[in-house]
């Protein structure tokens, strides 16, 4: 288990992980916006740099890396607030800001680094997509690959295949979720639900009566799982309700 | 035919230099991509047909050869007379009859066929005799031009695959390895790795599969000397491949070709069938019990896609965006497997380097840029085209020596070099000799090897803006900071060629490019601001004069370029007829003048003027003579 020194704290963690678990090992904080706990890290929002040195290096002698996939190695020394380490993050955030102004959540991750307001020229269509890629990585986690990221550089924009409601879409809200500014929008009512511009049926629980699983999603996990539909579609309300009774029966039978 | 030993190999090519000995009488008509757009292949068909119908190549054994790119395309087509060495430039097929008859068979030069060199307007007949030629020494583009490159024997005539029967006989791989050490040589893609260093890493990794990639991706703008090796000499790229596969125990290999040329794919996917035919590739070559295959991949069409994990995910057939990459292709390359990857260039220079060993290739060049490099030298130069040179040529060299000077004997102003991604280098600096670490510190880079050449007309604000566009369309819109970084820097840049530039944009145009720099995913992202920090570094009054004076220096960037004549225009009316909005008013031999109101500042007049009677001054200077 590899040891090194986070802002001058020792750590030892995991073989395997990356430079972001040391630091939150050592009890240091680092700022990211396109990792997961779970999702294979990504590097895209570079918000996470930090200097690292090998310990075969020079003392002086430091290069500046992402940290949420940057494995670990015994003996580095990490340190996550260096003068330059700063500015870059100052950078990309003041880049962040430009594009998404009306962005809470980056609003307070500029303003906690001194950006009152952006250096640079306001995005005359302020949006609150950051192209984090969390949302068709988590898609593509699922199986299910309905959203992807289409054409390049500054034009580059999450969207279904063609911009029409996409087919392979099973109306889980996996997007939606896990996306840090809630860009993704949906409706979700007892008996429809809409995101990506479709319509999904939702499953009602045959007993409690309320909706709990898209009809398409039940689907795909029945068929990738061979667990029957009707497990799908038992809310947890229900769940519990049936532990309960069971447990009920239980304490009649003992006494 | 298929080769199974050593001795086999031997005896073909015995007989393919005899082939060649005995066809002394060549025409060889280059058929590189530039001079085809300029008529070559039916020089090619006039020339076979007239020899046809004489009986030519009975008689006086004449015959005809299609060659890869000689280099010099801009005077294409190209025809070169063997064994003379005779080169005709500008050759059109109508002319060809009259070309046979008068200097193949009357042995008579025709002077208007020759190449002119425009340092003092001499004619000169021999082909090793013009300072473009003269001053190469060409490595990787040992065969290009002189070779069919569909033809094996041609090229096994001319040394093609003596390096890798060398290596399979006479060296265990590790020799092979360490010859390439001993050479020196560094990755001719950019990054300028070593290659021995690469491919020692890429065998140490643990595994027992490997994959040998060959990167033809060549997205910069106007470079093209990748193009002209896969196009001109196959067999070298394979050859290449061959030995370092040997070298690795690899028995994959890709060759990652650039999906517009379509030539070089042709060339290639025919030198590969006719390797595989001779036994040069697949199982067992050479009878040597080594297998190893190559395929042709087309390229995602992205300048992004050369970069190397992207380009692997590519292959993979994946989206072709960078990965961050901690872990070394060499570990965990294509498929996650151990993976070498190397330019054309630098492949093609390998079966060489084995030929004639790697202390030859060594003994050119500097103390840590060995060998030979190719660039391509274009711009307001006189002779462009595609060269190779010893590293450490000196820029002065380069461009006035083999490029013959700036075209029309404008002042020189500064070279970019590296390509996108470069820097530009001022006129103090041209004693510079070219190799990695100088063009490094200069604040440029070896990239794949461009150079344009710029003269005093040239406004470094706009040139870096050109560059800033080009990469703006490039960038895959992955991370943030050349994402974002790039439009807002391109807008900053907008700004300062409109005349909208403020103060403080100097700062923060440093303080954006430092952050992209350092934060960047990839190197595209990592070396965009090149272009922009070098001119800042060698220009910056330029930059101080957009925004302070709202003034173009140069008299380029046209929101800030007013043009007027000067009193000694003699009245040629040139200029009048070159006005695209009809500005300029006067009659023959006599003053012009231009009327601001309609002149859209495109330069035009001020191109054309024999007298240089045309001046640029600040457009702002204009609301103050209204004014006064
Ligand atoms: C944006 C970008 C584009 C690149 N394009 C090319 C290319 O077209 N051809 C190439 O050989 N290398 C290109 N490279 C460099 C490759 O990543 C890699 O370093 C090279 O192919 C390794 O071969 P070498 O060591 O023989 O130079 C590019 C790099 C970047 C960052
Ligand atoms: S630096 Fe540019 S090209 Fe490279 S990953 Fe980032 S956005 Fe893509
Ligand atoms: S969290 Fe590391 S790059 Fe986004």
């Amino acid at each position: 288990m590899p040891t090194l020194k986070v802002n001058g704290r020792k750590v030892t963690v995991a073989e395997d992980v990356y430079l972001l678990e040391a630091c939150r090992a050592a009890g240091v904080e680092v700022p990211t916006l396109c990792n997961f706990d779970g999702l294979e890290p990504w590097g895209g929002c570079r918000l996470c740099v930090v200097d690292m040195s090998l310990a075969k290096w020079d003392d002086d002698w430091f290069k500046m890396v992402t940290a949420c996939n940057h494995p670990v190695e015994e003996g580095m020394t990490v340190i996550t607030d260096s003068e330059r380490v700063l500015a870059t993050r100052r950078v990309v955030l003041d880049l962040l800001l430009a594009r998404c102004p009306e962005t809470p959540l980056i609003q307070r991750l500029a303003r906690e680094h001194g950006i009152e307001e952006t250096s640079y020229e306001l995005n005359p269509e302020p949006t609150d997509c950051i192209l984090c890629g969390l949302c068709t990585r988590v898609c593509d986690h699922i199986g299910v690959s309905a959203i992807a990221s289409t054409d390049r550089g500054w034009g580059r924009e999450i969207a279904p295949p063609f911009n029409e409601p996409p087919p392979d879409c099973i109306g889980c809200l996996a997007c939606a979720e896990i996306c840090p500014t809630d860009h993704i929008k949906f409706t979700t009512s007892n008996s429809c639900r809409t995101i990506w511009g479709r319509e999904f049926e939702m499953l009602r629980d045959p007993k409690t009566g309320e909706a709990v699983i898209t009809k398409a999603q039940a689907e795909h996990f029945a068929a990738r799982s061979g667990v029957p539909m009707t497990y799908f579609e038992t809310s947890d309300r229900s769940k519990r309700l049936e532990v309960a009774k069971t447990v009920e029966r239980l304490r009649v039978v003992k006494s | 035919m298929r080769i199974e030993s050593k001795d086999q190999f031997a005896a073909f090519q015995a007989q393919a230099r005899e082939r060649e000995a005995g066809r002394k009488k060549r025409v060889l008509v280059c058929c590189g991509t530039g001079c085809l757009a300029t008529g070559a292949r039916e020089v090619a068909e006039a020339f076979a047909y007239e020899i046809a119908e004489r009986g030519l190549d009975v008689e006086i054994g004449l015959g005809v050869k299609s060659t890869g790119c000689h280099g010099f395309c801009e005077r294409g087509p190209l025809v070169v007379f063997q064994p003379e060495g005779l080169l005709y430039t500008k050759v059109q097929a109508k002319r060809v009859p009259e070309i046979v008859e008068k200097t193949i068979l009357g042995g008579e030069i025709i002077p208007g066929l020759l190449y002119k060199n425009p340092a003092d307007n001499e004619r000169i007949p021999a082909y090793e005799e013009i300072p473009f030629y003269k001053n190469q020494v060409r490595v990787a583009m040992r065969n290009i031009g002189r070779i069919d490159p569909t033809d094996l024997t041609d090229a096994v005539a001319h040394d093609a695959y003596a390096g890798l029967a060398k290596a399979l006989f006479e060296m265990t791989p590790d020799e092979v390895l360490d010859e390439v050490e001993t050479s020196g040589q560094r990755g001719r893609g950019g990054a300028g790795f070593y290659t021995a260093r690469k491919w020692r890493s890429c065998k140490a990794a643990p595994g027992d599969r490997r994959f040998v990639l060959c990167n033809g991706d060549e997205g910069d703008p106007g470079a093209f000397k990748d193009r002209s090796i896969m196009e001109g000499d196959p067999h070298s790229v394979l050859e290449g491949m061959i030995i370092g596969a040997y070298a690795l125990g690899a028995h994959d290999g890709y060759i990652y070709v650039r999906d517009e040329y379509p030539l070089a794919v042709v060339n290639l996917q025919a030198a590969i069938v006719e390797a595989r035919k001779a036994g040069l590739l697949g199982e067992n070559i050479l009878g040597s019990g080594f297998d190893f295959d190559i395929r042709i991949s087309r390229g995602g069409g992205a300048f992004v896609c050369g970069e190397s994990s992207a380009l692997m995910r590519s292959l993979a057939g994946k989206t072709g965006e960078p990965r961050a990459k901690y872990v070394h292709s060499t570990e965990k390359g294509l498929f996650d497997l151990p993976t070498v990857l190397n330019n054309v260039e630098t492949w093609a220079g390998i079966g060489a380097i084995i030929h004639h060993g790697g202390a030859w290739f060594a003994s050119m060049g500097t103390a840590r840029s060995k060998g030979t490099k190719a660039f391509s030298l274009v711009g307001k130069v006189k002779n462009t085209g595609l060269i190779e040179l010893p590293m450490g040529t000196t820029l002065r060299h380069i461009i006035y020596d083999i490029g013959g000077g700036v075209l029309k004997d404008r002042p020189f102003k500064a070279v970019q070099t590296g390509g996108p991604s470069g820097g530009c280098i001022p006129e103090n600096l041209l004693d510079l000799p070219v190799d990695y670490e100088r063009l490094t510190e200069a604040g440029s880079m070896m990239g794949s090897g461009g150079m344009i050449v710029m003269d005093d007309r040239t406004c470094m604000v706009d040139v870096a803006r050109y560059f800033l566009a080009f990469l703006t369309e490039e960038s895959c819109g992955k991370c943030v900071p050349c994402r974002e970084g790039l439009k807002q820097m391109l807008g900053i840049f907008d700004a300062l060629v409109e005349g909208r530039g403020r103060q403080g944009d100097i700062e923060r145009i440093e303080t954006l490019a430092a952050g992209m720099q350092l934060g960047s995913l990839c190197e595209l992202g990592k070396s965009a601001p090149n272009p922009v920090l070098s001119t800042l570094k060698y220009f910056r009054s330029e930059y101080e004069a957009h925004i302070a004076d709202r003034a173009c220096p140069a008299g380029i960037c046209r929101d800030l370029t007013a043009f007027e004549i000067m009193d000694d225009c003699d009245g040629c009316h040139v200029c009048f007829k070159a006005c695209p909005t009809n500005a300029i008013e006067g009659t023959i031999k006599e003053l012009h003048v231009i009327h601001h109101d309609l002149c859209i500042s495109c330069g035009a007049c001020l191109d054309v003027c024999p007298t240089d009677s045309i001046r640029t001054f600040p457009k702002i200077e204009l609301a103050v003579r209204e004014v006064v």
